[in-house]
C-alpha cells in the first residue's frame, strides 16, 4: 500500500474545494443551521420546563455529535460521488491505486470536510448557546471516535450500493442518517422504543454513545463497558463494510460494469 | 481487459512478466491509456489533473515531468485551465499528456483520433509516433480508422469475438489477401471473415 496514491484521492478533494464555493458551503452550512435552530429550541425548552432539566447538553449536545456522523458519512459518499458525477471510474480503477488505497483516500477527504463541520458546530454551539463539552469530560473522546469510526462505515456501504445499482442509487444514500436515528435514541433513551425496535439498538454502535451521553447529563457515571462494546461493533462494521465494498468491486470487474458504469446496468 | 478493469473469462494477461490477476498495481504501474470516451474530470485544471494522476502512477520529479508533458503536447497555456471547457482536440492532448505520464512500457490508446479534425488528428498522430520512437514504449492502438492504422502501426490484428482473425504488416496485408487497401480488407473480414480463411 502506497499513502502516496491515497494521498491524490484527496488531494483531488481539496483541489475541488478550492475551485468551487458551492462545495465549501454545504461543509457547514446545513450543520450551522441545524445547531441554531436546535439551540433556540432548547433554550425555550429549558424556559417553560419546570424540572430544572439542561436541555442544552442533553439535545443540542445529540444533535451536534448526530451531524457530526452524518458529515463523516457524507464526507466518504462525497468524495466517491465525484468519481459518479465525473465518470471518473475507468480512469481511477484502470491505474495501480488499490481498492484499500482507494478507500483510505475517500477517509482522508471525510476526516477533512467533516472537520471543517464539526469545528464550526463546536463554536456555534459554545459561544452561541453555552454548551460546555468539559461536561462530557474525557468520555467525548470515545464518544467522536465511535461515531466517526461508523460515519466512515456506512459511507462505504453506501458508496458500495452506489458501485453496485448505478448513479441513481445516490438518492438512497442521502436519508440513510435519518433512517438510523430513531433507532439509535439520538433524542430519547433507548427505554422509550418497542423491544424490536430495541433490538436493532443493540447492535448500532451510536447507541451506545447517545446512551453513555445522556447518563452523565442526568448526573448518572457512563458505562465504559457499553462504550467498549459499541466501539467493538464499530470494528466489526468497518471490517464488513470494506469487505463488501471489494466484493462489489471484485463483480464490477468480473462482469466489466466498470467500463460501463453509467449505463446503469441494473435495472 | 488489459487495464484491469474486466476480468478475463480465461487465461492470462502478463504485462512485463508480471500476472495482472495476482500483482495488479504492480503490473498497471507500467501501462497507462487514454481514450476517448474516458475524458479527465472537466473539473479539475489540466495542471491539477495530471497532479493527481502523477501521484498515483508514483512519478518520480513529478512537477519537472509535468512542466515536460505541458510542453511537449503544448498544453502550457491551459495549464490552470479546467479540462472541461477544453476543446476535443485540446482534451485528447490532455488524455495523452497523462497517458505518457508515467512513461509506460505499454501504452494503450483506444480510438484517440476519433472525434478530432484530421489537422488535430495528425498532429496527435505524430506525437504519438514520436513518444514511441523514443524506443521504451510498445502502443497498443484500436481504431476502426484504416488509413491511420496504416499510417502508423507496424502490426495490426484484426479481432472479432475475442479471435484474431487476420494479422501482419498492415502496408502488405490489404495485397497478401487481394485486396486494394486496409479499409477494403478490413469489410471483407468484417462482412464474409470465411472468404479470407479460403484466401
Amino acid at each position: 500500500m502506497q499513502i502516496s496514491r491515497s494521498g491524490a484521492i484527496f488531494l483531488r478533494q481539496i483541489y475541488l474545494l478550492r475551485g468551487s464555493p458551492a462545495r465549501i458551503l454545504p461543509l457547514f452550512g446545513w450543520v450551522a443551521i441545524d445547531i441554531v435552530l436546535w439551540g433556540f429550541i432548547t433554550r425555550y425548552l429549558n424556559s417553560v420546563a419546570q424540572s430544572g432539566f439542561n436541555f442544552v447538553p442533553a439535545i443540542l449536545g445529540a444533535v451536534l455529535l448526530w451531524d457530526f456522523f452524518s458529515r463523516v458519512m457524507q464526507g466518504v459518499t462525497t468524495a466517491f460521488f465525484e468519481d459518479v458525477w465525473s465518470r471518473n471510474f475507468l480512469n481511477i480503477f484502470a491505474t495501480p491505486l488499490s481498492i484499500w488505497e482507494y478507500l483510505v483516500g475517500l477517509v482522508l477527504s471525510s476526516i477533512f470536510t467533516s472537520s471543517f463541520g464539526l469545528v464550526v458546530m463546536l463554536v456555534l454551539a459554545t459561544f452561541g448557546f453555552g454548551l460546555s463539552f468539559f461536561m462530557y469530560g474525557a468520555m467525548l473522546i470515545p464518544f467522536l471516535l465511535v461515531l466517526f469510526a461508523f460515519g466512515i462505515a456506512l459511507g462505504i456501504v453506501a458508496s458500495a450500493m452506489v458501485l453496485r445499482l448505478g448513479p441513481a442509487a445516490e438518492w438512497f444514500v442521502w436519508p440513510i442518517p435519518a433512517l438510523i436515528s430513531p433507532f439509535v435514541g439520538v433524542f430519547y433513551p433507548l427505554s422509550v422504543l418497542p423491544v424490536w425496535m430495541q433490538t436493532i439498538s443493540r447492535v448500532l454502535p451510536p447507541s451506545y454513545v447517545f446512551e453513555n451521553m445522556r447518563k452523565i447529563v442526568s448526573g448518572g457515571s457512563p458505562s465504559p463497558a457499553g462504550l467498549a462494546l459499541g466501539a467493538g461493533l464499530v470494528m466489526v462494521y468497518i471490517a464488513a463494510a470494506c469487505w463488501y465494498f471489494a466484493s462489489v468491486y471484485r463483480r464490477a470487474v468480473r462482469t466489466g460494469l466498470i467500463a460501463r458504469y453509467s449505463a446503469e446496468s441494473v435495472t | 481487459m488489459i487495464l484491469g478493469v474486466l476480468e478475463p473469462t480465461s487465461g492470462t494477461i502478463r504485462i512485463r512478466g508480471i500476472d495482472l490477476a495476482k500483482r495488479r498495481a504492480h503490473a498497471l504501474q507500467h501501462t497507462n491509456f487514454a481514450a476517448v470516451y474516458a475524458p479527465l474530470p472537466g473539473n479539475l485544471t489540466v495542471s491539477e489533473n495530471l497532479r493527481i494522476f502523477g501521484l498515483i502512477y508514483g512519478v518520480k520529479a513529478l512537477e519537472e515531468r509535468i512542466q515536460t508533458l505541458l510542453g511537449e503536447f503544448d498544453l502550457e497555456r491551459f495549464r490552470d485551465t479546467k479540462c472541461g471547457v477544453l476543446s476535443s482536440g485540446e482534451q485528447t492532448r490532455v488524455a495523452l499528456a497523462k497517458a505518457m505520464l508515467n512513461s509506460p512500457e505499454l501504452l494503450l490508446l483506444d480510438e484517440p483520433t476519433a472525434s478530432l479534425d484530421p489537422s488535430v488528428a495528425q498532429e496527435v498522430r505524430e506525437k504519438i509516433r514520436e513518444f514511441a520512437s523514443r524506443g521504451r514504449t510498445g502502443v497498443l492502438w484500436t481504431s476502426h480508422n484504416m488509413y491511420e492504422v496504416q499510417e502508423v502501426c507496424k502490426r495490426v490484428l484484426f479481432l472479432s469475438r475475442g479471435k484474431i482473425l487476420l494479422e501482419g504488416d498492415p502496408k502488405t496485408l490489404p495485397q497478401e489477401h487481394g485486396k486494394e487497401s486496409l479499409e477494403e480488407l478490413f469489410i471483407t473480414v468484417a462482412r464474409e471473415p470465411l472468404e479470407l480463411t479460403r484466401t
